[in-house]
């Protein structure tokens, strides 16, 4: 893991930014609407998220452990926790890259992995599943750019091929949405010429053009160099701020986790540790296993 | 379509021992050729490494040249060109000498990735001890690189002896001269073909199984 | 030289000869990927009916399946000309090995690619369709275009079973001493090379055409 220079909101390093000319006036009334959400076509609307009794493992190794856990919609959940705690299969058992064992999962009051039948749950079926994921989007460590499109067809294959836009529309937004995250410039590179902070900023539009009503994001800066870290997490921030979008971010950046989360939670062993407040959880945090994480991790920072 | 074809048992069991021999035939063509392929091949692919590009870059070229030519072209010409240059060799030789020297072209290819995947240092420290270039090439490098390429050698070993039914074409009696003679003779060729593919089937399919354990087993050491 | 009627009749076995190939290759490229796609299968009766086709076309040779479909196959009714029973013949046979060449490219694109179409909500159709196969095609036109050779290679089989491709007319002026046996193989031989160098052209222009944007990503990919 980079030890990543904490991030200054107030000082702008990279003036390239769409976000950061923005955010340098904190002050402006766009803020109320952000600028990446109505890119994105649409104000986004957030959902809510329920997990009930998840339980996931590989093969001996339990990495959910009957899992109980409820995001509210709009919610800008934060998960924190020691590598290999599961923090990150949340993410994709919510996104069916991975399949629990056991539990349940909803998404805006709907069941992912289940649905109803003659008044009973039964497993769902391929459509099923499709039509409650389309609330759903994530961002990759890796970024899982498509290496053989450029940045705007990154962007627009999904509204194109999975929400039935028309060509223009597609490219129109995604246009738009590379404009937001500062790519204005880079629509016809491939991924394989842009830098990582560059591709990631492609993979957060690419994530955005399918207007989804909960974004997922697995740690998004750690395959980053240090100093292109910033750059993403503006795009973040902006998204945090401004938008009513259900978050859940697993993150190794403390400081940017104190700064945007709604809640902390602390994640170990397949299980929720401790979870609140950042104040709380950073400031005055009640389970040794938490201070044990923080002190580990802060000592590097 | 008459898919009821009646299976003559008898006539199938009458003429498999001629199948066995030419199998035998068959099997015999393969060692010859694929031996002669070694050699050769282990020839281009020094011949290829040289420093001398007026013998790097012909050998080459002719490697590739009888690469992306048909075999059966290749042993059409041995078999009726020879002779008019005074060499009288009998069908079974020649057929063995357009199989070696056409398998060559592959085997060189094989030798030079394991020739390839020698380290430099080796080559470093053979000149650093003055050994001569032979002493270099047959100490040093070659133990090294042979081992490593012997599951790919197996493969074209499997390769060639499928080839070797066109040796029927220049009056040789492998298995598919002995199938074709008895279609010929009995006017009935659905048990001779069908017989001949099975003796494929049965001497490559283990062949096969064979080199893919041998592959298995040479990539687990270290 | 030769004589121009000679020219003409080696320039028409060599157009049936192109034909042959272009056929079987095209008959060859769609089993390939069918039977590359069936050996990912999730259904274990698909991947092993595969696998038959797979090893019963590769554990046996070119020329004695192509006897069998000339010379016994009528025996059950079934009569295919010789152009026919060629393409048929060899298109079975590249497709056997196309498979393991489709197959391995297939799966040796990083799982991420698949994460992030479903993420994107794609079909699995659609993904198999603009996100993988595409990256895959890259990875397989080099071996693709030694099977093209090999094809070009065993094309000249059909000569054996009467077709006047390349081959069998050099028989035929062999036979008929018309000119030099060593002078018809010489030029048979050059004439062979020089579809294959077309070939190989031909894969090289596609590897570039394919590998737009993807030459400096290839190592890269995942960072």
């Amino acid at each position: 893991m980079p030890d990543n220079p904490e991030p200054n909101h107030d000082e702008p390093s990279n003036s390239r930014s769409a976000i950061l000319e923005r955010s340098a006036e904190p002050d402006a009334p766009a803020r109320t609407a952000s600028r990446l959400a109505v890119a994105a076509g649409d104000e986004l609307e957030g959902s809510g998220v329920r997990f009930s009794g998840v339980t996931k493992r590989f093969g001996d190794l339990t990495v959910l452990d009957q899992l109980d856990m409820e995001v509210a919609p709009g919610e800008k959940m934060v998960i924190i926790g020691p590598s290999g705690s599961g923090k990150t299969t949340i993410l994709r058992v919510l996104m069916t890259l991975e399949r629990p064992e056991a539990g349940t999962v909803e998404v805006g009051g709907e069941q992912l992995y289940h649905e109803e039948r003659n008044g009973q749950l039964v497993k769902a079926s391929e459509k099923h599943v499709r039509q409650v994921r389309r609330k759903i989007s994530m961002v990759f460590q890796h970024f899982n750019l498509f290496p053989h499109m450029t940045a705007l067809d990154n962007v627009s294959f999904g509204p194109r091929k999975v929400l039935g836009l028309s060509k223009d529309e597609a490219n129109e937004r995604a246009a738009r949405l590379l404009e937001v995250v500062g790519l204005g410039d880079k629509f016809g590179e491939h991924p394989a010429r842009l830098s990582g902070g560059q591709k990631q900023r492609v993979a957060i539009a690419r994530a955005l053009a399918m207007e989804p009503e909960v974004m997922l994001f697995d740690e998004v800066t750690s395959a980053l160099d240090p100093e292109l870290v910033g750059e993403v997490l503006n795009v973040l921030r902006d998204l945090a701020e401004n938008t009513t979008m259900t978050m859940l971010l697993v993150t190794h950046e403390m400081g940017f986790a104190r700064e945007i989360g709604d809640r902390v939670v602390m994640f170990d062993g397949g299980r929720v540790v401790e979870q609140g407040p950042p104040t709380q959880i950073f400031g005055d945090p009640q389970e040794q296993r938490t201070r044990d994480f923080l002190r580990a991790v802060l000592d590097r920072e | 379509m008459d898919l009821t074809y009646e299976w003559d048992w008898e006539y199938a069991w009458e003429i498999l021992p001629d199948l066995l021999d030419g199998l035998w035939i068959t099997i015999q063509a393969t060692f010859f050729g694929i031996i002669l392929a070694m050699i050769l091949g282990l020839a281009f692919a020094i011949l290829r490494r040289s420093e001398v590009r007026a013998i790097s870059w012909p050998t080459a070229w002719v490697i590739e040249f009888i690469r992306s030519t048909p075999l059966l072209v290749q042993l059409f010409m041995l078999f009726y060109v020879l002779p008019h240059y005074g060499i009288r060799i009998d069908a079974f030789t020649t057929g063995v000498l357009a199989l070696g020297i056409h398998y060559a072209t592959y085997t060189s290819e094989v030798y030079r990735s394991g020739i390839e995947g020698v380290p430099r240092g080796q080559w470093e420290a053979s000149t650093a001890l003055n050994l001569s270039t032979m002493t270099t090439w047959s100490r040093v490098i070659l133990p090294q690189a042979i081992p490593v390429v012997i599951p790919s050698l197996g493969n074209y070993l499997v390769a060639m002896f499928k080839e070797v039914p066109l040796l029927a074409f220049i009056t040789v009696f492998d298995v598919l001269g002995e199938g074709k003679a008895a279609c010929t003779r009995n006017f009935q060729c659905v048990e001779p073909y069908t017989l001949v593919g099975v003796l494929f089937l049965i001497v490559s399919i283990p062949s096969s199984i064979l080199v893919r354990q041998l592959e298995v087993r040479l990539a687990r050491q270290p | 030289m030769l004589e121009w009627n000679l020219w003409r009749a080696l320039l028409d076995g060599t157009w049936i000869t192109v034909q042959v190939t272009v056929l079987a290759a095209l008959l060859g490229t769609i089993l390939s990927i069918l039977s590359g796609l069936a050996g990912l299968s999730s259904v274990r009766a698909v991947r092993w009916a595969n696998q038959v086709y797979v090893d019963f076309f590769r554990g046996t040779s070119a020329i004695v399946q192509l006897f069998w479909i000339f010379f016994a196959l009528p025996f059950f009714g079934i009569s295919l000309s010789p152009l026919l029973a060629g393409v048929v013949t060899l298109g079975l046979n590249m497709g056997s090995y196309g498979s393991e060449v489709v197959r391995g490219a297939i799966r040796a694109v990083p799982r991420g690619q698949t994460e992030a179409a479903i993420a994107l909500n794609v079909t699995s159709f659609d993904r198999m369709r603009y996100i993988i196969f595409p990256q895959a095609a890259v990875t397989m036109l080099p071996p693709y275009g030694n099977l093209l050779i090999e094809l070009l290679k065993a094309s000249a089989l059909v000569s054996l079973i009467t077709l006047s491709d390349l081959t069998f007319q050099v028989q035929i002026l062999r036979v008929n001493g018309s000119a030099s046996t060593t002078q018809l193989f010489t030029i048979a031989l050059v004439l062979y090379f020089l579809l294959a160098m077309g070939i190989t052209g031909l894969v090289r222009a596609a590897e570039g055409y394919l590998g737009r944007g993807l030459e400096i990503g290839r190592g890269a990919r995942r960072s």
